[in-house]
This record gives structure tokens, C-alpha cells and sequence, in this order.
């Protein structure tokens, strides 16, 4: 299956062009390298708030930059983005405010509002439920004769839900323009992907539901835009879902509650190259690389990401008595009694 | 005024509402062609196309999963359990992801499914195609869980749920489909959820139920009032969240109460009733609260004797009031 499979890359660990008569678009490496910077200084500083009891439990997704940027920045605005847990590197290169991003994982519900006009769904914690709601949004998107897609983030543990299948099977019954994009970073949790399956690659589940399916190096980020932006353009065109497996590297922890020591060799992952060295190498070979203008965007995004941080700690705390908020369209009478009685046992009623 | 079963009032609530607005669409397995296994939507793939009537993979979690992906894009789906007994591989669904939404987005999305599943017994359906499960969703904040009793509300309630801007899942009793046969209006009306209705009024016992039990107590007060016992009957229509109020005044009302549902005693929805008015009716009744419920075992039995054994009967329900009338 590997063969059949087999990893789709556009350049090489150094940064050499696997094909070296194929032309680089150098404004889009650089958009690329931008996003790609802006969300490793959003994941390291998130980890730096959260040692020091500023924010909650957070999931990094270093490792995964060019997973992320490459895939979402084949989209356009109209699109649908439906992020898990470790995707908020995509939801914030697709325009999801930082604010409200630091404002989620400090446990404000605020976080999961999406600027207006922006399709980015509230992300998922239980594993691949998103999965059947892209492939429902994507189906209502057909039916009424768009051109949008909808692009559905998953991790390599969620092939094993039911989700994963079922979803997969009713997009390839009814065709819907759904692009799923699954980011194998080797691990759920503590359990290797060796253990999650016994198939040798995640792409090669589509084969069972006829639908076209892609293992991409998931951390070049230019063979991850080409690869999505296939894949979005077939699903615009009518002609159905994607499978697109991105072979990456968690580089830490689960979560910020995990210790990846006790379950991980200990060399393992030495010899992944970080996709931003890559991409560093790549322009550096290609004559792109401009230290003035590397500075610059260094200066504009560590600014750009104290100010989120700023305004994170200086919104309004949370009212308590909103608990009561928004459970229905309108709060029934007896939930009303129930806050009074709330407030009247803290004595603020 | 047509006379209507409750199944053909399922269907005539969902033709209107699929009439009136164009963003209401029905998916399930065996909905299309085949009208479902019931024949609940009989008709409705004709009138409106394999576009708006879907069937669906053999997959309930997708059923649910790609309703709430449509539903929160700006569709009415109305996604069809084939049984309520089927519905248990999209509880992730329902109660992981249709009933928070709306909540965990601060109010940013929401979720207007209507899910639509028969229940109960007493057709012979065994195991796996006459469970209850109310009870399994019904602490369930952002939920709601409605359970008509009679072709009437059956029409007015459903039309109600898929107009609902959060998720309401249906549950209509199988063998009231064919069984219970009224008057409907033709018109457009919808009954609000949330609200219990008086189904009879009553001075000395009150029975408080849901479903096709309503049907059993009235035929029960029927026979007891000829004994000279009066029933009044509170029908909560609403199990989840419940009408407090409702409960209450009808609990006080006679001041011996009796709670019927034909799911497992244990844990049911009456359980919940009952505490309602142990809070808040202690000086007005006269007897402890009674509750007529399905036995605490796993399934309804085959055997035909059993499961006559297992179910809530008029006869049942009739003895179960004169009981607590003599108390």
C-alpha cells in the first residue's frame, strides 16, 4: 500500500526542489512562511501562558505548521473549516481573530465565534464527531448550487471511530464537496499509529468508498497546498470528496497535561526537520530568503501575538450567572427559577 | 374535518412543513420510495423529489451527524430513526454535539433538527423494536424530548418541532399509529413544546403520563367513573425539560397522584415527576405518589404472554387507579 501510496513531496529535508524544473510562486512562499511563523509564536506562547497558570490544558500542534497552513490556505472565504482541538493553526490562517482564540483555551465560550462571514465551526473535542457535520454542510452546500467545499480536520486516531466511516461512506454515496483532510502525526494520545491499524497507510481507507485519495508529506507545506488545492478544486467542480493523509510529527505533548517521555522512544522524531526549517532551507536555496523582511515579520508577529495576549487578560472576567445563558433559543421558566435559586444560595439574589 | 391516524398526522405535519418552507428536508433509512417501514413518510417523495426526501447509508450516526452539519449550515432537517431502539450509535451525536452547540458557541450556531423516532411496545416488536429511551436523553440540557399522545397534538407538536431553533427529538408510539384515529384540522397549527395539557378534568386521582398511556387512563377514567370515581389526567406531551407548573397544579388538584409510563421504572422520566412534586406538594397530598411503569429488565420480552405481562394496559392502569382512589 505504500506503494500505492506513496508520500507526495514537492521538496526534499533540505529544502532542494524534488523536482528541480517546477516554478515557485515566491509570493505565496512567502504568505506561506508568514502563517507559518504567526502560528508557531501563537502554539509557543499559548504553552509559555499556560506553565505559568495563565490559560487552561492546551493541545500544541507544533510540528504541524505546514499541515495546517498548507491545507487551509488552498480554501477560499466561502468555505468551511471544521477544526478539532489541535487546529486552531488552520482556524487562525483562515481568519479566526486571535483574541478569541487565546479567550478558548482560557475557557471562554467567546472564543468559538467566528468573525462574521467567516464558516469555521466550534471545534470539536469528542473524536471525528465533526466528520458527518462537514459532510452535511457540504451536501446542504451542493443542494443549493455553490461552489463551496467544506474541508474537515481529523487525526490519525479518528480513522478508527465510526464517524470516520460513516462519514466517508454517505460522502461518497451523495458525492458532497467535502475535502477530508487528516493530519497523521503518529500518535493519539500515547498510542502509536502502528497500534491505532494494522493497514500501512490512512489513504488507503478511501479506496474502500471509491474515493480519491492522496498521502502527502504533511510537513512540506508547498506539496500540502497543491495536494488540498486539487482536491478543492475537484470537490468545486462536482466531482466529490477527497481523502488527503498528511504524514507529520507531533513534536510535543497531547496536551499540556501529558508527558510524551513516558510512551515515546527516546530518539524518536530526532530526525523530523521542523516544516519552518524546511521551508527556511527552501528559500534560502531559492533565493528568497530576505533577512530584513524575516525581521520584520518576526517584530510585527511576537507584537501582534502580545497584543492578543494583552487583550485576552484584560477582557471582562466571566459573569457567573451566564451559565444560565443560551442552554435554548429561550430559557425555559423553571431554568429561570433554577438561576434565582442559584443566586439566592450565594446570596446575590 | 378529516379523521386522521397518528401516523397519518406525522405525515400531513411534516408534507405542510415541507410545503411552507423550502429549507425542510427529511432524511432517514427507507424514507424514500418505500414511504419508511411505517409508511411515516408515505407520499412525501413523490411530492417533493430524491433531493428533500434522502435515503440514507444504514449509518444513525451519520443520519444525526450530517442533519446537525446541515442544520447548523441553515437547513430543517428531519432526520428519521428507523426505531427508537436504532438510535443508540448517534447518542455521540445527539447529545455530544446537537445539544451542546448552541451553548458551547455562545450562542453563535444552532441546531434546528427535529429527530423523529417510533417507540414502545406492544406490537410484538421484541427486543430490539419496542424499547423507551426518553430516559437515556432526558437530563439532557438543550434537548428537548417530545412525546405526543394522540393524533391531534401529534400534528400541531411535530410542526412545532421542526419550527424549533434548537434540536427536538420525537418520539411517536408505533402502536398508536394505527390504533389511535381523530378529527385533525387541515389548517396550519402548532402546539407549543414545553407546555402539559389537561386531557380530562378530575376531582379525586390524578394521573400524570405521556404518550399512548394517555390513551389507557382515559379509557380507565372512563370505566372508573362510572364507579363514581373522578380522574383528571395531566398529558405532559413534554418529557424533557419538563412543565413544572402543570405538574404541580395537577398534583395538588386531588392530592393523590399516579404516574404511568410504559418505560422501566427506574430512572424514567416519572422518577423526575415525582421529585417535582415531592418538593413542592408535601401539604397537599393525601397519599404517597404512585407510579405504574414498565418492569426494571432489560428488554420487552417476545413471548407473547410476556409481553403482555411487561406492558402498561388499560386494564392495568384502571387498577392502578382504583388503588390509589381507595387509599
Amino acid at each position: 500500500m505504500e506503494e500505492q501510496f506513496p508520500i507526495i513531496k514537492v521538496m526534499d529535508d533540505e529544502g532542494k526542489l524534488v523536482d528541480p524544473d517546477v516554478q515557485i510562486d515566491s509570493e505565496l512562499v512567502k504568505k506561506l512562511y508568514y502563517h507559518m511563523t504567526r502560528i508557531r509564536l501563537f502554539d509557543r506562547k499559548a504553552i509559555s501562558l499556560q506553565r505559568q497558570g495563565r490559560i487552561g490544558t492546551y493541545p500544541p500542534y507544533e510540528g504541524q505548521e505546514a499541515a495546517q497552513v498548507g491545507s487551509v490556505m488552498a480554501l477560499n472565504g466561502g468555505d468551511w473549516v471544521f477544526p478539532t482541538y489541535r487546529d486552531h493553526g488552520a482556524t487562525l490562517t483562515f481568519g479566526a481573530d486571535m483574541v478569541r482564540t487565546f479567550l478558548y483555551w482560557n475557557g471562554r465560550a467567546e472564543g468559538c465565534v467566528p468573525p462574521e462571514g467567516k464558516n469555521i465551526f466550534p471545534a470539536a473535542v469528542p473524536i471525528a464527531t465533526q466528520i458527518p457535520h462537514a459532510v452535511g454542510t457540504a451536501w446542504a452546500e451542493k443542494r443549493k448550487g455553490t461552489d463551496h467545499v467544506a474541508l474537515v480536520y481529523f487525526g490519525d486516531g479518528a480513522t478508527s471511530e465510526g464517524d470516520f466511516h460513516e462519514g466517508l461512506n454517505f460522502a461518497s454515496v451523495f458525492q458532497t464537496p467535502t475535502v477530508f483532510f487528516n493530519q497523521n502525526n503518529r500518535y493519539a494520545i500515547s498510542v502509536p499509529v502502528e497500534k491505532q491499524m494494522h493497514s500501512k497507510t490512512i489513504a488507503q481507507k478511501g479506496l474502500a468508498y471509491d474515493i480519491p485519495s492522496v498521502r502527502v508529506d504533511g510537513n512540506d507545506v508547498l506539496a500540502v497546498y497543491e495536494e488540498t488545492q486539487k482536491a478543492v478544486k475537484r470537490a468545486r467542480q462536482g466531482e466529490g470528496p477527497t481523502l488527503i493523509e498528511a504524514v507529520t510529527w507531533r513534536t510535543g505533548a497531547h496536551t499540556t497535561a501529558d508527558d510524551p517521555t513516558k510512551y515515546r522512544p527516546e530518539a524518536q522524531g530526532e530526525s523530523v526537520v521542523h516544516p519552518l526549517d524546511r521551508l527556511e532551507r527552501l528559500m534560502k536555496n531559492e533565493n528568497l530568503w530576505d533577512e530584513a523582511w524575516i525581521n520584520q515579520v518576526q517584530l510585527e508577529l511576537e507584537n501582534e501575538v502580545e497584543v492578543a495576549v494583552e487583550a485576552m487578560e484584560n477582557y471582562p472576567k466571566a459573569n457567573p450567572e451566564d451559565l444560565f445563558d443560551h442552554v435554548f433559543e429561550t430559557l425555559p421558566e423553571q431554568l429561570d427559577e433554577q438561576k434565582q435559586s442559584y443566586l439566592d444560595l450565594i446570596g446575590r439574589g | 374535518m378529516p379523521v386522521m391516524s397518528y401516523i397519518q398526522a406525522v405525515t400531513q405535519a411534516m408534507r405542510e412543513e415541507m410545503q411552507r418552507d423550502e429549507k425542510v428536508f427529511v432524511l432517514g433509512e427507507d424514507v424514500g420510495k418505500k414511504g419508511g417501514v411505517f409508511k411515516a413518510t408515505d407520499g412525501l417523495y413523490d411530492e417533493f423529489g430524491e433531493q428533500r426526501v434522502i435515503d440514507t447509508p444504514l449509518a444513525e450516526s451519520a443520519i444525526a451527524g450530517v442533519g446537525i452539519g446541515a442544520a447548523m449550515y441553515g437547513m430543517r432537517p428531519i432526520a428519521e430513526m428507523q426505531f427508537a431502539d436504532f438510535i443508540m450509535p448517534a447518542v455521540n451525536q445527539i447529545i455530544s454535539e446537537a445539544s451542546r452547540i448552541r451553548y458551547r458557541s455562545n450562542n453563535d450556531w444552532s441546531c434546528p433538527i427535529t429527530i423523529r423516532a417510533p417507540y414502545g411496545g406492544g406490537v410484538h416488536g421484541a427486543l430490539y423494536h419496542s424499547q423507551s429511551v426518553e430516559a437515556v436523553f432526558a437530563n439532557q440540557p438543550g434537548l428537548k424530548i417530545v412525546m405526543p399522545s394522540n393524533p391531534y397534538d401529534a400534528k400541531g407538536l411535530l410542526k412545532a418541532a421542526i419550527r424549533d431553533e434548537d434540536p427536538v427529538l420525537f418520539f411517536e408510539h408505533k402502536r398508536a399509529y394505527r390504533l389511535l384515529k381523530e378529527e385533525v384540522p387541515e389548517d396550519d397549527y402548532v402546539i407549543p413544546i414545553g407546555k402539559a395539557d389537561v386531557k380530562r378534568e378530575g376531582d379525586d386521582i390524578t394521573v400524570i403520563t405521556y404518550g399512548l398511556c394517555v390513551n389507557f387512563a382515559l379509557q380507565a377514567a372512563e370505566k372508573l367513573e362510572e364507579e363514581g370515581i373522578s380522574t383528571h389526567i395531566l398529558d405532559l406531551r413534554t418529557v424533557y425539560p419538563l412543565d413544572q407548573e402543570a405538574i404541580i397544579e395537577a398534583a395538588k388538584k386531588t392530592g393523590k397522584v399516579l404516574l404511568v409510563t410504559e418505560d422501566n421504572k427506574e430512572g424514567s422520566v416519572m422518577s423526575e415527576v415525582s421529585a417535582i412534586i415531592s418538593e413542592n406538594c408535601l401539604f397537599d397530598l393525601d397519599s404517597p405518589v404512585q407510579r405504574l411503569a414498565g418492569p426494571d429488565v432489560p428488554a420487552m420480552p417476545y413471548a407473547h404472554t410476556m409481553e403482555k405481562f411487561f406492558m402498561v394496559s388499560p386494564d392495568k392502569v384502571e387498577a392502578a387507579m382504583r388503588d390509589l382512589a381507595e387509599f
